[in-house]
């Protein structure tokens, strides 16, 4: 069995077994193997090439794109999603614009440890994904399982524009898979995770699991839900979605990210503006409540959507 | 530290001296000339968006850029006109940026001096100060895991951007890789409006090298010797071995932010000290002085030196313009992954 975590350990060891471009540059990435040991070994296997950062997020995504520039396809890891934000100038302004601006790619792969956690708390918890999705000139994956772990960071790396790599740390050591995949889903596609026929969930990330256990749940009741998991919030599949929602008619859109303006609010924008013929409900969404991220279990629970409030969310949706 | 010292003696030093403070000055010429045709043309409103000169910095800026060689890496700002020009930016390059031509670098996509060429280690700069200091420093970074040797990237900021995040990120790192990096600050005086004194707090700003362990140089940037003699030597010493490099130029920036501004904070006495000199100016006299050039020799530099940037500009006007209808409106490298412009109507 491999891990979530392990995918994404052995998607880099690939990558850098692959291409002499590659090269890994974090905080504690080296020979600790980074604070999740993402990068376990790596630097004995590779020297050189992987390297501990000072702590200087902006500097650190700085030298990432001054990297791209000469041809390099480094892959930074920020020890937590949360601390990207003191690196958002050199992402959104700099990794962003560079190829609009002068035609010259920034291949850039940023990992960004994401999501909540028990005990995490405020600065260890956050989804960032809509607001790097919201800036034009990056991609922006959000893999749900092992396999989309391994094969998208991959792509990731591969891919000759900035990525964001939103990978969830409440995956990491308990999504577990056979094996590693040798083949994958292209990248911007949606995949369906669960087919069914009465409403549609779209979610994506550590969201998946949660939509699909109500899905399980709800299916001892009869009821047959149809789960998307959007691999890729950035391109977003919209065609894949409105596919389902003309077979379903309902429309969930599940994020643990904040309700303002994110991804589940964009789901529900292109649904309605253009498939508003498609619904038969109104369509409903489900989001962290807007408040930052709790530290203590009993809150963060709460916080977050579940299973069991996912599923009180369907059933009133199935009902409408 | 090394202060600048800028005496030699021998002749041969002479003769080399002189080779390069006439090539500095031609430089130093012929952007002082696009840059007031620049203003001219703002002005008559043939230049949309703002215009941002480096008068008074021009001496510092071509001896950052003198010091460089082709491979190395240049990240001016947006006082390095002729900076630029040394580099072996073209005035074209210039005027079709600030016009809009589609033909220019930026495309129409960007404007004035955010332009550049990465490929020909001629950086982009982005509008927040100090960004372009980790960049550089990333580059350099590759050229390392290449096992490129002997090239240098050199950065230039102002006063303002060394109170950025930016900055000391960017240099701790540098140092931190012992990055072939020099770092050129032109201590102008003003951010904007804001004074020094509303800056920084440190008594000079070259102190802060010691912090961050490395080498640190000052010059008068008025003094075109002096600025070629103590960027060559910490070219150089970023070149051999040396670690990054971190120079401060005093000098008093003689237009306004941009040409917008009338500058009416600037202290009048500043103005009138040693630092409000024209390094232009000085460049002139000295160079007549010394009887490195005659009265009549600078008249034909400056006529060649607006026939050169009248030809530039004459042939942008006739250039086109970006085409919103035409434009490639997909900002990712991948085309495959754009949204297609998505945006329900």
């Amino acid at each position: 069995m491999i891990t979530y975590l392990e995918a994404i350990r052995e998607a880099q060891a690939k990558a850098l077994a692959d291409d002499p471009r590659v090269y890994i540059y974090g905080q504690d990435v080296g020979q600790f193997g980074g604070a999740f040991k993402a990068t376990k070994g790596l630097a004995k296997e590779y020297p050189g090439r992987v390297l501990d950062a000072p702590i200087s997020e902006d500097a650190i995504i700085g030298s990432a794109i001054g990297a791209a520039i000469e041809g390099m396809r480094p892959i930074i890891e920020m020890q937590f999603a949360d601390f990207s934000t003191v690196g958002f100038n050199q992402i959104v302004n700099q990794a962003a614009t560079l190829h609009w601006r002068t035609q010259i790619p920034c291949p850039i792969t940023i990992r960004l440890p994401s999501g909540g956690t028990a005990g995490a708390g405020p600065f260890h918890s956050q989804s960032m994904e809509a607001l790097y999705a919201h800036y034009p000139g990056l991609v922006v994956m959000t893999p749900a399982t092992v396999e989309d772990a391994y094969s998208m960071l991959l792509e990731a790396v591969a891919i000759d524009d900035p990525v964001i790599f939103c990978e969830h740390k409440y995956l990491y050591y308990h999504l577990k898979a056979e094996k590693l995949p040798t083949e994958a889903v292209p990248t911007g596609k949606a995949r369906i995770a669960r087919q069914g026929r009465d409403a549609t969930i779209v979610t994506y990330s550590a969201m998946l699991h949660e939509s699909l256990a109500c899905a399980e749940e709800l299916a001892s009741e009869g009821w047959e839900i149809e789960v998307i998991d959007l691999r890729t919030i950035k391109p977003l599949d919209t065609d894949t979605v409105l596919a389902s929602v003309a077979r379903t008619g309902r429309l969930l859109a599940v994020g643990e990210a904040w309700p303002w303006g994110g991804v589940t609010a964009e789901v529900i924008a292109r649904v309605a503006t253009e498939g508003f013929a498609l619904l038969d409900a109104p369509p409903m969404r489900l989001n962290a409540k807007d408040t930052p991220v709790p530290f203590h279990p009993n809150l963060w629970g709460t916080h977050r959507p579940t299973a069991k409030t996912i599923a009180v969310a369907l059933r009133r949706l199935l009902s409408a | 530290m090394v202060q600048a010292t800028a005496v030699s003696t021998a002749s041969a030093d002479t003769s080399d001296l002189k080779a390069r403070f006439l090539t500095a000055f031609r430089w130093m010429l012929l952007a002082r000339v696009v840059e007031e045709k620049l203003a001219a043309l703002y002005r008559g409103g043939k230049i949309t968006g703002g215009v941002f000169l480096g008068k008074g910095q021009e001496a510092l800026s071509v001896a950052t850029a003198m010091a460089l060689r082709k491979g190395d890496v240049f990240a001016p700002l947006i006082r390095d006109q002729a900076g630029r020009l040394a580099f072996g930016e073209t005035l074209l390059d210039c005027t079709r940026t600030y016009m809009g031509s589609r033909l220019g670098p930026m495309r129409g996509r960007d404007g004035n001096v955010h332009r550049g060429r990465p490929k020909e280690g001629l950086m982009a700069m982005i509008s927040h100060l100090g960004a372009m200091l980790p960049v550089v420093a990333g580059t350099l970074l590759a050229r390392r895991f290449r096992g490129v040797e002997g090239t240098v990237g050199a950065v230039n900021l102002g006063d303002g951007a060394t109170s950025t995040g930016a900055f000391h990120e960017g240099l701790n790192l540098a140092a931190v890789e012992k990055l072939p990096l020099v770092l050129v600050v032109a201590n102008n005086q003003y951010a904007y409006s804001t004074p020094t004194s509303r800056q920084f707090a440190c008594e000079d700003l070259v102190d802060k090298a010691v912090g961050y362990g490395v080498a640190g140089h000052s010059v008068d940037g008025t003094n075109l010797e002096a600025c070629l003699d103590v960027l060559d030597r910490a070219v150089t010493a970023a070149r051999t071995g040396g670690g990054p490099q971190l120079v401060i130029a005093s000098l008093l920036r003689l237009v306004g932010h941009g040409e917008h501004d009338d500058a009416g904070y600037v202290d009048p006495a500043l103005r009138k000290s040693p630092l409000g000199a024209d390094c232009l100016e000085l460049a002139e006299q000295r160079l007549l002085h010394e009887n490195w050039t005659t009265s009549s020799a600078l008249h034909e530099m400056q006529q060649d030196a607006q026939r050169q940037v009248e030809e530039a500009v004459a042939t942008t006007l006739r250039e086109p313009l970006p085409d919103p209808d035409t434009e490639d409106w997909c900002p990712l490298a991948t085309r495959h992954l754009c949204e297609g412009g998505y945006s329900p109507t």
